[in-house]
């Protein structure tokens, strides 16, 4: 299971990886393995601007529709269009080109209340 | 959960396993596109051992089966199979089912898992004419070949002739070493390929040179979500969600198999619902754009009013665009009706398609 140690996590499998006030976001390594071939990503809020935890998207495996949920608010600035016709690199490369969005951080204490690499481990593992 | 002969077997080869109807069964191995994509271009192989069997015999046997099934199986010979199905008594269906003539006086019926004890206490509550019943469901295990290598691939395995077994017929053979054994031109897939029913002792040894004499033919496991899109895309009903108590086989597109020419459950009611039309029909439809429609969504006009629902639904691996299968009025049912899905918050168009989607 791929992990990666300078991302932080979600309780909802998702990954964030934060360069100045801008995170992009994508899901885990361990949830595309559970949610199998990914064929679709829809994002309809882009240019919204949304608290955390509210739901940014949806993601659909062949038999399963998964919400995605906002790790920090803040404005989607950000889709990643190349999913539009290849989902599966969700699958294939799920930190690099099957990145979803990138969302402009708007309050940045939020920031504290993510999983470090070990802490999503363990949630994964328990 | 019951296990199935093979559940280890499964388990060990890194198969995800899932409840489905009352079975620990595999849902998919490596991935539910390539094993899709695996049927259609080659050869795979399915444990379904959740399928029911009953075995029904005697003088009155085909008495009963005529009264508790549509299609006419006084027109079965011994090798051929029907497809069929049991309506109920107020215009629905309790399943749809499969019927093997295997020698005189000697049918098999084979039934959805998630239906046996229900079909059981049907078919024996209509058995005044007391045909002799069987439930061989537990004893039996049933695995699926299918795909356009199967013959080729599964030829040394046998010493019939798998290329003369003609589709919906079969014999009763020699299959991997093992006497008796059913090999029926039958699946669920629209790729070819045979059903083998065996007893439980037996196949694990059936399943196990199967894959190695299907190796040179990229043979491979494949799990319930490709079953699912294999027969969607040929636009099979699966009971439960297309088919269930309250749909008519009427309305469901099944009148191909309601045969008037002799009484059964509910046939008088069922022959007039055919002469007048029905209210709603079964259709397939395509999405005109991107998304994917699932069981349980609204379709709606273009003013936006619910009109019907979404029965089965998946992204098609094969065309790469949302199908779907739903009822609607039959006003909205030809060809080329534009309907819309309602798809989360947006309603998506699509359009109404002839079955199959996937034509080879």
């Amino acid at each position: 299971m791929n992990i990666p140690s300078e991302l932080k996590y979600t309780k909802d499998h998702e990954w964030i990886k934060i360069e100045g006030d801008v995170a992009t976001v994508g899901i885990t390594d361990f949830a595309q393995g559970e949610l199998g071939d990914i064929v679709y990503v829809e994002v309809d809020t882009l240019d919204e601007t949304l608290d955390a935890e509210e739901v940014f998207g949806t993601v659909e495996a062949v038999k399963t529709v998964s919400d995605l949920f906002l790790p920090l608010s803040g404005e989607i600035i950000e889709f990643n269009e190349g999913l539009e016709d290849e989902p599966e690199k969700v699958n294939s490369d799920p930190y690099g080109d099957g990145w979803m969005i990138k969302l402009k951080i708007s309050d940045e204490s939020q920031i504290e209340s993510l999983l470090s690499a070990d802490a999503y481990k363990e949630l994964i593992s328990a | 959960m019951k296990n199935t002969a093979l559940t280890d077997t499964h388990v060990a080869l890194g198969a995800k396993m899932v409840p489905f109807a009352g079975y620990n069964m595999p849902v998919q191995y490596e991935g539910v596109n390539i094993e899709h994509e695996t049927v259609r271009n080659a050869v795979g192989v399915f444990d379904v051992s959740h399928m029911g069997e009953f075995l029904i015999e005697g003088p009155n046997a085909l008495e009963l089966i005529q009264k508790v099934s549509s299609n006419d199986a006084s027109k079965l010979e011994i090798g051929k199979a029907q497809y069929s199905c049991l309506p109920n008594d107020d215009g629905g269906i309790v399943d749809d089912l499969i019927i093997y003539k295997i020698k005189d006086e000697t049918y098999l019926l084979v039934v959805n898992a998630s239906n046996i004890e229900k079909d059981w206490n049907w078919i024996a509550s209509k058995n005044d004419a007391g045909a002799n019943m069987r439930d061989l469901s537990e004893d039996y295990s049933l695995l699926a070949i299918q795909g356009p290598k199967a013959v080729e691939a599964m030829q040394s395995l046998s010493s019939h002739d798998l290329s003369a077994i003609k589709f919906y017929n079969f014999v009763v053979g020699d299959f991997a070493g093992i006497e008796h054994v059913i090999i029926s031109a039958t699946g669920y897939t629209g790729s070819g390929g045979f059903e083998i029913y065996c007893k439980n002792s037996e196949v694990k040894q059936i399943w196990d040179k199967v894959l190695e004499a299907g190796e040179e033919f990229g043979i491979k496991p494949i799990g319930l979500a490709a079953r699912d899109t294999l027969r969607l895309e040929m636009g099979y009903c699966l009971y439960g969600n297309d088919i269930d108590d309250t749909t008519s086989p009427i309305e469901a597109g099944l009148s191909w198999i309601c045969k008037f020419n002799k009484p059964f459950t509910n046939s008088e009611a069922l022959q007039d619902e055919k002469e007048r039309t029905p209210e709603r029909k079964l259709v397939a439809f395509k999405l005109d754009d991107r998304g994917i429609p699932r069981q349980g969504y609204d379709i709606v006009d273009s003013s936006g009013k619910t009109i019907g629902n979404v029965t089965s639904g998946t992204m098609s691996p094969s065309l790469g665009v949302g199908i779907g299968l739903g009822y609607v009025p039959t006003v909205f049912s030809k060809v080329d009706s534009k309907i819309n899905i309602q798809v989360r918050k947006k309603a998506i168009p699509a359009t109404v398609v002839k079955l199959p989607f996937y034509k080879g």
